[in-house]
């Protein structure tokens, strides 16, 4: 067997470099994917139909093409259109951002119908108004039940993010592979990238058990 | 004081209010009782606009909060409302339940709503529980936190919509206590109720509904020992 891993020793800081980019860019692409599912998921739900059509034909058109088509889009089509050189970074939060809100909103549209009617009632009842409502009695109780979605929907994109090694962002993956392509020796430095995104999914997965028990405080 | 005027409300083909006409004075007592499905709840829940009347009017004072352009929630900074499953904030505690709307809608201090909130909180002789979550409550207790949440906005009326239906029997006791207290307080409440005892005793008025219409209305003694209605006499012969 052909396996040497002193070769890809001076390497190794290289591709620990690309955790950075990957953190980067895979949480504000999360923060941005939460806000704007958040909205979405306001407007599915809103009784008023000039909100909700918009948000439906969002999440069907983000949930029904593939994300590498996405990414490639906003890359490479886009400046095509309005002559913008677009940087990766901006490239790759827009695609994953905008494709995460559209499963978020789903899943937040879930939690949100979930929450017992007498909630709004209670709330209503009170003189407590919309915004309030919502951001103090609803969502923190939908939140609570759809978090081992989000978990999943969050951990997906970790892992997803690999894709924007195809655009040139020097994420794990992309550094992985230059090293790889470097030594002629690919699978020490692919195994090294995925034993690193384990890591971080297993952290990951750990805060989200963590937030979880907190939230359950109150069970 | 609250005015209906021909108030109507249906679902659908449904008519479950049918030309509602009456006057609730300020400091009133009115237990509303009826069979299931007469509308009592609706007509409660038309008072703070929770449902939205087909047709006719309410007055509160000198407003009318059928109107289209009304601030819902302005009227409803007035009007406390107790409900049959108590729909506490699961994720709050009891005191934080009872200090929400003051800080939010009232735009209270913090300490100032703690402060009244563990007096109410004492009233309704919680004080041990101020830092449980609700569900270490029991039914009884949890009603007793609702109502002392609705009082925390000093409302001008109380709205009851059977408080005590969804309780074990050995705890309604101690909600209808501290509702009897409430009522010498000279607040206006409406209580829709199937706890007769309650309504003969506390009441300074019955309103009888069936099948989505005002039947009779009249003083307790009056009404329980001598309905005029045919409808009110079956109604009592079954429950008392």
């Amino acid at each position: 067997m052909n396996l040497d891993f002193s070769q890809i020793v001076p390497s190794i800081p290289f591709i620990l470099e690309g955790i950075g980019a990957t953190l980067k860019f895979v949480s504000v692409s999360i923060i941005f994917g939460l806000v704007l599912g958040t909205v979405l998921a306001l407007c599915k739900i809103s009784k008023r139909k000039w909100l909700k059509w918009p948000a439906d034909v969002y999440t069907s058109i983000f949930r029904g093409t593939p994300l590498i088509l996405q990414l490639m889009i906003i890359h490479y089509a886009v400046p095509q259109l309005f002559l913008y050189d677009i940087p990766v970074f901006l490239s790759a939060v827009l695609a994953f951002g905008l494709n995460s809100a559209a499963y978020v909103s789903e899943i937040i549209r879930a939690g949100i119908m979930a929450v017992d009617k007498g909630q709004v009632e209670a709330a209503e009842a009170l003189g407590v108004s919309y915004r309030p409502m919502m951001v103090n009695i609803i969502l923190p109780q939908a939140l609570k039940n759809i978090l081992p979605a989000l978990m999943n929907e969050f951990i997906t994109l970790t892992k997803e993010s690999a894709l924007v090694s195809t655009i040139g962002y020097m994420d794990l993956m992309r550094r992985a592979e230059i090293v790889g392509a470097q030594l002629y020796r690919n699978f020490e430095p692919l195994l090294v990238a995925g034993i690193i995104y384990w890591v971080m999914i297993f952290i990951l997965t750990n805060i989200g058990s963590w937030v979880e028990r907190r939230m359950r405080q109150s069970d | 004081m609250i005015k209906t005027i021909n108030l109507t409300k249906t679902f659908g083909d449904n008519m479950v209010l049918k030309n509602i006409t009456t006057t609730i004075n300020r400091g009133e007592v009115v237990a509303v009782i009826g069979p299931s499905g007469s509308g009592k709840s609706t007509f409660l829940r038309s008072l703070n606009l929770l449902e939205s009347p087909s047709n006719g009017f309410i007055w509160i004072d000198d407003k009318e909060i059928t109107n289209p352009k009304i601030n819902k929630s302005e009227i409803r900074k007035h009007i406390g409302m107790v409900f049959q499953h108590f729909h506490l904030f699961p994720h709050m505690t009891v005191l934080e339940n009872v200090m929400y709307a003051p800080i939010k809608v009232k735009n209270q201090s913090k300490a100032q709503a703690e402060e009244s909130a563990q007096e109410l909180l004492a009233k309704v002789g919680l004080m041990d529980k101020i830092n449980a979550y609700p569900n270490r409550l029991s039914g009884g207790q949890k009603q007793r936190v609702a109502i002392a949440r609705a009082l925390a906005m000093k409302p001008e009326i109380m709205l009851f919509d059977e408080p005590t239906s969804a309780l074990d029997p050995e705890m309604v006791k101690e909600v209808l206590d501290v509702m009897r207290d409430l009522a010498k307080t000279g607040i206006t409440m409406i209580v829709v109720t199937h706890e007769m005892n309650f309504a003969k005793e506390v009441a300074d008025r019955i309103l009888f509904m069936d099948d989505g219409r005002l039947m009779e209305e009249g003083r307790p003694e009056a009404f329980f020992s001598k309905p005029t209605t045919k409808r009110a006499e079956e109604f009592l012969s079954k429950v008392l």
